[in-house]
This record gives structure tokens, sequence and C-alpha cells, in this order.
């Protein structure tokens, strides 16, 4: 088992503790035990990492070097079932990398229940702020026959919960403690094997089932989880609790897994403390999809279905969207072409992310950690509340030495592991989710745009006159092909018509002189939506010699309410016009998706119409005379493109 | 592995977990030759020993392990990876 696989590994770690301890300013030896308790360490380097910390921590001017460090102190008492004293140095150590300054307290071996109801006076002293119940699934075991039914279970888990309870009570109410719970990890091998489960009283199943009413009692008490149980699950049996070691010293963690277990708890009190991280910033180019959008072009990028890369990005993206919902802000900081960057964006299809879940998007050719400043500046935070997360490991080392206080995970080489890494890090740990949380990407977001509103206007118009777009229109070149066809392909809502044509087809449409085939882009003064509207407009054996039917007419989504259909039309109307065309014809064919594009004839300006012979159950038509009637007013500027 | 490349190999774990580079080993080392042998530095020592030559010592095994000769001779007999 790799622990801690979200930290870099130290070239010479054992160099590095040396100097570390030689070092004799109190502030600079902190400051270098707290670089290394960000290293990727094994029990033994912890352990000793602990020690210096003690040391350092015993000397005068502790205190002042501490604060000066932005460490935040904080007691925590710990109440085990089992010997856990040679996890208190993980413990403190993983503190230390998460910004905490612990002091610990261990009460004496399994006198946990003493120890709160007693009132054993050492606790009382030491004034714990978090108190850590750590149990187990061997102590106090609960009464249950093996064919006992399930209300003898639940009446076993039951009382076994309210003990707790009162254990939690004690903790907040007579110590002001903060109490952390422990699930409890499943000690015995099945007994039925996975019969088991429909046993309620297999050891098995009633472990479980207490974990699960472990896990209400402590939500509706407000009381800190650490679910071991479900950490324990995600390893290999024995590399958490080893029986080995249990039957040799009653230790149910084992001190090889002791890095590993010490992170959980310190980032349990650091998510209790409210020093989780916020903010998820994210490179682009191999890091949210494969391959380099500069060089290879939207179209060239590996995303979505069908390819096993493709998909292990959109998984990555999917991931990084529901840390959204949940609260975590999102950043983009690439080396890219802004415009690029963002094209990738609005225009490839598979993309899972959209612009507008990012609080703050920088992309440009500075160096990374210039930006990264000026991203924590422009959303207000700290930088000791962002990760980052950068395929490039030359990168990731850069922005760890400029700027240690933001967190960058090492990052495993392929993406499909990346969602869990990120996951494993504990940089995000919860100490609660409310619907604040859930909204919090949203307000971030709208702060942006209202404080656009406010620069410009207070009204829709004045609204749309602020966003200075240009409409960058031109007849389907070689080179808009790939994304027009890709367009035409894949829009379903914008989209009068839904007629589909291969790359090939189009090709053959637009080299006809009597077909009027526009793309259009959409540039604003957030930058290039990119290709966004495609129309395409040709003679019809239904329709008159001087009128042109609109085959297809359809935009992106992106670009939604900003008048772009009045000024493309006004852009097509004056392509047929210097044809010789005096009207448009425009159709709707409805389907299950293109609701939304009902009244878009009507809207423009567009008169009912018949067409004779033409599929009249299946589309309605519109007509609009070229010269006697105009297109809505707008406030887009045209640039047309010959 | 040689029992020479094994006291080689020992010592570095010794050192390590005890946090000395001055600390030697020989057959009759005991927990009262070093300071901090105490039991949970045991533990750590047997854990850091299984660790580093990719060997477990089986429970039987862990109350044999009084002195160093005793951790070479019962290491010898597991194939320890170098």
């Amino acid at each position: 088992m790799d622990q801690l696989a979200w930290l870099p590994v130290h070239d010479d770690l054992g160099a590095a503790l040396r100097d570390a301890r030689a070092e004799r300013d109190l502030r600079r030896r902190l400051r270098k035990l707290a670089d290394l308790a960000n290293h990727r360490r094994d029990f033994v380097a912890t352990e000793k990492l602990g020690r210096y910390l003690s040391e350092c921590l015993r000397q005068d001017g502790a205190e002042a070097a501490t604060s000066e460090a932005r460490l935040s102190p904080c007691r925590l008492a710990i109440l085990a079932s089992h010997s856990v004293d040679h996890l208190v140095p993980a413990i403190r150590v993983a503190g230390l990398g998460r910004r905490l300054a612990l002091t610990t307290y261990v009460a004496p071996y399994g006198q946990y229940r003493q120890a709160l109801l007693a009132g054993d006076p050492t606790l009382g002293e030491f004034a714990p702020q978090f108190l850590l119940l750590a149990l187990d699934s061997q102590d106090a075991r609960l009464d249950v026959p093996l064919d006992g039914s399930d209300a003898d279970v639940e009446a076993a888990v039951e009382a076994r919960i309210e003990e707790l309870r009162g254990l939690w009570r004690i903790a907040r109410q007579g110590h002001g403690a903060q109490v952390i719970q422990q699930t409890m990890v499943p000690a015995e091998p099945p007994l039925f094997g996975s019969f088991d489960g429909l046993v309620p009283g297999a050891p098995a199943a009633v472990v479980e089932r207490l974990n699960a009413a472990l896990r209400r009692a402590a939500r509706q008490d407000n009381v800190l989880l650490l679910d071991l149980a479900w950490q324990a699950h995600r390893f290999s049996p024995g590399a958490i609790a080893d029986p080995v070691r249990w039957h040799q010293a009653k230790q149910l963690i084992a001190p090889h897994a002791a890095p590993l277990y010490g992170d959980l708890v310190a980032r349990t009190i650091a998510a209790g403390r409210g020093l989780s991280r916020k903010c998820l910033v994210l490179d682009l180019d191999n890091t949210l999809w494969g391959g380099v959008v500069g060089d290879d072009g939207v179209e060239g990028l590996r995303l979505g279905q069908g390819d096993p890369l493709g998909e292990a990005f959109l998984a990555f993206q999917r991931y990084v969207a529901a840390l959204g919902r949940r609260g975590t802000v999102l950043a983009v900081c690439s080396k890219n072409d802004e415009a690029v960057a963002k094209a990738a964006f609005s225009e490839h299809p598979e993309m899972v992310l959209r612009l507008s879940d990012f609080a703050c998007f920088i992309a440009n050719w500075e160096d990374k950690a210039a930006n990264l400043r000026r991203l924590a500046r422009e959303l207000n935070l700290g930088l000791d509340s962002l990760v980052f997360v950068d395929d490039n490991p030359a990168e990731r080392d850069i922005i760890r030495r400029e700027l240690p206080a933001i967190a960058v995970p090492e990052l495993p080489e392929d993406v499909a592991l990346y969602p869990a890494c990120l996951a494993d890090s504990g940089y995000f740990e919860a100490a609660a989710f409310t619907s604040d949380d859930a909204m919090r990407n949203r307000s971030y977001r709208e702060n942006a745009e209202r404080q656009t509103m406010l620069e410009q206007a207070t009204d829709m118009e004045g609204y749309l006159k602020g966003l200075s777009m240009i409409l960058v229109a031109s007849e389907i070149r070689p080179a808009d092909l790939p994304r027009a066809a890709q367009l035409i392909n894949k829009s379903n809502q914008f989209n009068l018509t839904t007629r589909r044509y291969s790359e090939a087809e189009l090709e053959k449409l637009v080299a006809n002189p009597n077909v009027v085939a526009m793309c259009f882009r959409l540039r604003d003064r957030f930058g290039d939506n990119g290709l966004i509207s495609v129309i395409l407009s040709r003679p019809d054996d239904h329709v008159a010699d001087n009128a042109l039917l609109i085959d297809t007419w359809l935009m992106s989504c992106r670009v939604l309410g900003r008048q772009v259909e009045a000024a493309a039309l006004e852009v097509v109307a004056e392509e047929a016009k210097r044809r010789g065309i005096r009207a448009l014809i425009g159709e709707y064919r409805p389907t299950s998706r293109n609701g939304l594009v009902s009244h878009h004839y009507e809207k423009l300006g567009f008169v009912p119409a018949r067409l004779d012979g033409a599929a009249a159950e299946q589309s309605e038509f519109w007509r609009f005379d070229i010269g006697d009637q105009a297109a809505p007013r707008h406030f887009i500027r045209v640039e047309r493109i010959q | 592995m040689t029992e020479q490349e094994i006291y080689q190999s020992l010592t570095a774990v010794f050192r390590d977990v005890f946090d000395d580079e001055s600390i030697v080993i020989g057959a009759d080392t005991t927990a009262n030759d070093i300071d901090g042998w105490d039991s949970q530095a045991h533990i750590t020592l047997v854990v850091a020993t299984e660790v580093r030559f990719g060997i477990r010592f089986r429970t039987a095994e862990l109350e044999q392990l009084r002195n160093v000769g005793d951790f070479v001779r019962l290491i010898e007999t597991k194939n320890p990876q170098q």
C-alpha cells in the first residue's frame, strides 16, 4: 500500500530530516518540519518527524513561532479502547501538514468510559477542544446471540448508541469538546460468507448495523465522524488492521498504517476548524482532457464516450463537477490562449464542465505562480485555501516551491486514478454540508456577473450593450467544416429542423453556388465563444425561384438570449439579397428536444406561410420578405468575412 | 542474502528506528544496550524489519526476538529480499 500517495516524494528525506533538526531558528525549523510533513513518509520517518516536532514545540518561544507560522493551536484528547500511543506522532505530524499545532492527551489504555464518567482530572485540566473516541468492534461486544432476531440486534445496537451518546454529552457539556467518533473496523472474518449480511446476529452484520446507527446518531448530535470502517474497506485486508499486532500489543491500527491514520484524524480536525481547502484550481490540457487544445484543436481533444482515455477524462470532469456542487469553488489556471481555452468549453460537445462552473478562469502565457496569486486575490481567498491540480510534474514542483501554502497533490500518471487521488488527499474534507455549500459556486459566479452588470447598466439593454458583442459571419470555409458538421450533428435544442449532415455531405452543399451556407462566431468582452451558429439556405422545388428555404438553423445554447439570431438574420438576408433573392422561407420541424425554438421565426418577424406539396404535417413554414421586413433590433456589431 | 548483508541492512533499520547513526549491533545486542528500545519501539523495530526485508514474523516467532542474533537467525530462514 502506497500511503499518502498524493504527497510528493522527497529526494532525500533522511538528509532533510537531519537538516530540519539542526536548524537553530525556531520559526525556520517549524517551517522545514511542516514542509516535510507534506511529503510522502513511512511510519519510521513519521515517528522521527513527530519527535522533532515535539522538541520544537517544547522550546521557549514555540508559541510565537507557531502563530507566526499561522498554525492553529489545538488540543486533542484521544480516548481509545485499544492501544494508540504509536499513532500519536503520526496524528501530530499530519496535523502540522494541515496547519494545526496539535497538543495531545491520551487517556489510559481502555479507560475511555472512566475518563469521561468518573471525571478524569487530567482530562479536565487538559481541556480538550477535540475528543476522539477511537473504539473497536471487540470492545464491549454487543450481547446478541447468533440466532438473535432483527429486533434483538436493533435493541442491542440502540442500547450501545445511547451509551455512546451519554459519553458524547459529557465530552461536549463537561469539557466543551467537539467529539470525533470513529466507526468500528470489522475485526472478524465472515462467519457464513456473503450470507452474513442476511443473518442479523452474524458478527459482521451487527458491526455494520452499529456503524450505520453511529453515523445516524453522529449526524443528529453534531458529532464528527472518522469513518474508519469505510476507509478500511478501501484497502486490502490487513492494510490498516493487522491481527498479529492486535494479539501482540492490542494495536487496532498497525504501525505501518500510522501515517495514513494520522492524516485521517488530522483532516477531520482541520475540517472542524474550518481549515479544509475551499477552491480547486485546474490546469486544462491533459488534466481535464487529453491533448493540447492549442495544437490539436477542439475537435482533436480526447474527451468523451467511445475512447477509454476520453472516458477517463470525462469521469474526472464529472468528479470535479460534483465537487463544485458540494461547494468547492472551481477555477482554471492554464498556460493557454484564453480564447482557445474557452472555446474548448463552449464548443466541445462532450464537455461536462462549463465555463459557468468556474468562479475564475485564467488562461495566458504568464507564469503560473503569478497567476495563482492573482486568482486568489480575485476570489478573495487565501493561498492556503487553494488546491492546484496539474498533470505536469514540473509545474507542480514550481508551485510547491514558490507558493508552499497551496496544496499541490501528486497525481498518478493515469487520469483514471485522478478522482480517487483527489478524494484520498482529504483536502476538501467536510465537517458540514448545508444548502449554502450547494449554492456556493453559483454565488461566486453571480457575484462576477453582478459586477459586470453594475459596471455597465441596470437593465437588459445596458447589459447587452455592455457585452460589446461582435458576430463574425462568413460562408462555411473548408477550415470551418469539422466544427460546423459537429454542431449540425450534435445540436438538439436550438435546432429548427434537426437535419444531420456528415462533413462530406456538408462539403457538397457548401460547394453548390446556389446554397447560402453561413457560419457565425461570437466574441464578447469576456472572450471568444467560437463557432456558435450555422444557417444553411438553399433553393427548393416547393419555393419560388427568387426565394430560399432555410434548411438548417442552429445555434449553441451558450449564447442564448443575446439576440444573435437577429444579427444572423440580417447577414443571411443581405447575402441573399446580393444574389437577387427576394424572400427567405423558414422551416420549423418540431422534435422532442427543440421546443425552445418553437416561436423562433415569429419572434424574428416572419409571417406564417403555406408551401404547396411540402411535408406540411411535419413542419410549419414562415416567410420573410427581404426589404419589406426588418430583423429585430440588437446590440451586436457584425463583421462580415468574405 | 549473506549473514553479513543481513547485518548491514539490519544496522540501517536500527539506526533509522532509534535515530542514531552511531549504533553498532552484534548478535548479543539486547534492549538493554540501546537507548529507547522499549516495548513500543520493539514493535516499530519488528515492523520496520519486516518492511525492510519483505518478510513477516509469525505470531509464534515474536517472543523469540530477544536479541539481534534472534532477528538475524529468523530473517535468514525467510528468504529475505535484498
